[in-house]
């Protein structure tokens, strides 16, 4: 499933296409979005209001909005103590090859950079996995680059059958699948699968996915309906925002999850929040930057709009934000993380994806989120 | 009438349900203390066996677990889930949740049924969570259920007795305890509730939202008690629009 020179909105041979309205109904709406034409007031009444509309999403979503985001976080506050009390669930990474077959210009994996590539044998898999359930930890994600060739179905399957030994609650991030592929990596013990859209302007989508199967836009986008039927129990989404004008890419995000949940009603929802990091002081700042208190919008945003919906906090965030966002927005924080191949038992196999700005250790976020009146929770799922 | 609960064969002198998991496990003993509580909910899932902040080792001896089966999307999972809490020695009461609603998280009355038949065969104390609907009340009772739980407004709303003219139904026409089990959101609702004449109350993100959890615990404990006495004393009527002295329309009537 190469894809060099190719129509990015067409599947390549092997891909299952999938029957479903969602990513046009999103596209038509997100291509529609002008968050230039939102007043104060319409940021006002969608405060007011206990569920909001898409317009009301939009609203919030827009520049009019950034004054009010002392406002929205109280909002939020509320929201995510009614549906989460004072829950912080845990968890943490594991990345076991990053092997890549895409080019993604903006992703340190890509298949051109010369980094220190790796893979894990499953013995050494096995021993990671058991020095991260040493520090108590009962949720795990697990991570690869996007190669097919070097970390397969069959491998992925294999590492999530080890790592449900050891965690009661299993994800994965790895590249899309098709819906049997899905139903395999469930069997084995995986109920939930994050697939990160980058970007939901197809055009920009297709300039900074130069080569390799990420290229075509709609077998990404459908990812999660795959997953579902494939059974899995949850799915989260997200854009690399940043990439693209940040408003847009969240406006997308939000109605992609929202339309999965109203045709899925039982899938459970959940949204991540990368971002590319503008240069502090640079003279060719853009408005598309996402600086902090534009990532708060984006995430006070996401909990207004679906408010039962899990947020995730990873290390890109330096410990200051992701401490505050925690019982404000955020549900789930990572912690002891390691984003190179292995790196937990043993030195690590491979290079990093990004770099952490938070190196902070299980025992200490698990003391961060006492001191702040939260509790910290390590487990809430049972496969049955 | 009497002045216990009771459930199954089971007595309580308390009508206040506590649930878990909204609030620190380090406050589960004030809240409990302070809400003279004898039955605590907590999803099985939270519960992590031998591992860190397991709320079970946070629950004080002599309370009765109320194990239940949040995050079961069919009855069959249902199922499977209540067999799990009798395993790991949960004791025989389960409270049913059955929900493939991530939204509204409300319950599926169908698949409730179902598990309801199943697991009081297998001698469970089944204590089943649903939207109020006389029909379903009725299939529960020749199911074998222990008592009724109907939501007052959705789980977490605080919304208050949304449904109550629908549970005063089931007041009246059910032979089980009828416990209000999401939506009450504050002490005042939850007396008002009590005077209806239900037999006991289930709450937790009311406590657990409060900035003082076990004052609350307190408050909701006091309520639940004024409204169950109110209940027993007997209600004064109210007058619709006036007061009325005569008999205007039965006058004409002969002595």
């Amino acid at each position: 499933m190469k894809a060099v020179n190719v129509n990015h909105m067409n599947y390549l041979e092997g891909m299952e296409v999938t029957d479903s309205d969602i990513m046009e109904k999103v596209l038509a709406l997100v291509k529609k979005y002008d968050y230039r034409q939102y007043k104060s007031n319409d940021v006002k009444r969608a405060l007011m209001k206990d569920q909001l509309t898409i317009e009301d999403y939009g609203a919030i979503l827009s520049p009019i909005a950034m004054p009010y985001l002392e406002e929205m976080a109280s909002k939020a506050t509320t929201e995510t103590k009614k549906h989460f009390g004072n829950s912080v669930f845990l968890f943490t990474p594991l990345y076991i090859s990053n092997f890549c077959e895409n080019h993604c210009i903006y992703c340190g994996f890509n298949c051109k950079n010369k980094i220190k590539r790796g893979i894990l044998s499953f013995a050494e898999i096995e021993e990671e996995l058991k020095e991260v359930a040493r520090t108590g930890l009962k949720e795990i994600l697990i991570l690869t680059g996007e190669s097919r060739h070097k970390s397969g179905v069959e491998y992925i399957c294999e590492a999530v059958r080890l790592a449900a030994k050891y965690f009661s609650t299993v994800g994965i991030e790895i590249y899309p699948l098709n819906t049997d592929e899905y139903a395999f990596i469930k069997d084995s013990g995986a109920d939930f699968v994050s697939v990160y859209q980058e970007t939901y302007n197809t055009d920009k989508y297709e300039q900074v996915h130069l080569r390799g199967p990420k290229k075509i836009f709609p077998y990404r986008f459908n990812s999660q309906e795959r997953a579902l039927a494939g059974g899995v129990r949850g799915v989260a989404f997200g854009a690399l925002l940043g990439l693209d004008d940040f408003r847009k890419d969240a406006f997308a995000v939000g109605l992609h999850a929202c339309f999965i949940q109203q045709k899925y009603p039982h899938a459970e929802i959940s949204f991540s929040t990368p971002r590319l990091r503008p240069y502090i002081n640079n003279e060719k700042n853009s408005p598309h930057d996402v600086h902090e208190k534009q990532l708060l919008q984006v995430m006070l945003a996401y909990r207004l709009f679906m408010p039962f919906a899990g947020i995730t906090i990873s290390t890109r965030e330096r410990a200051g934000f992701r401490d505050n966002v925690i019982g404000m927005v955020a549900t789930k924080i990572s912690a002891g993380v390691c984003v190179g191949v292995g790196g937990h038992k043993e030195d690590e196999k491979g290079d990093e994806q990004f770099e952490i700005s938070d190196s902070r250790s299980v025992r200490e976020v698990h003391q961060m989120i006492l001191n702040r009146g939260l509790q910290p929770v390590y487990t809430d799922y049972i496969r049955v | 009438m009497s002045e216990k609960l009771i459930i199954g064969e089971h007595e309580f002198q308390s009508r206040f349900i506590l649930g878990s998991g909204k609030f620190s496990l380090e406050l589960t003993n004030a809240v409990i203390e302070n809400g003279g509580a004898e039955i605590v909910t907590l999803a099985l899932r939270r519960a992590n066996l031998d591992g860190q902040e397991n709320i079970l080792d946070y629950i004080p001896k002599g309370i009765t677990l109320l194990p239940n089966t949040s995050g079961a999307r069919n009855a069959e999972e249902a199922v499977r889930i209540a067999r799990l809490a009798r395993e790991i020695s949960c004791g025989d009461f389960i409270k049913l949740e059955v929900i493939h609603d991530s939204k509204y998280l409300m319950p599926d009355n169908y698949e409730t049924i179902k598990a309801t038949e199943i697991l009081a065969k297998e001698g469970f104390i089944v204590m089943p969570y649903i939207y109020p609907d006389l029909n379903v009340a009725r299939s529960l009772e020749s199911a074998g259920a222990a008592s009724v739980m109907p939501l007052g407004a959705p789980i977490g709303s605080n919304k208050g007795l949304c449904t109550k003219d629908f549970i005063q139904i089931l007041i009246d026409e059910i032979h089980l305890p009828i416990i209000v089990d999401a939506g009450i959101g504050r002490p005042s609702q939850a007396c008002e509730a009590m005077e209806m004449g239900i037999d006991a109350i289930m709450c937790n993100t009311a406590v657990a939202t409060a900035t003082d959890v076990a004052l609350m615990s307190k408050a909701f404990k006091l309520a639940i008690e004024a409204g169950r006495a109110a209940y027993l004393a007997g209600l004064g009527r109210v007058l619709n629009y006036r007061a009325e002295a005569s008999s205007p329309l039965t006058d004409f009537l002969e002595a």
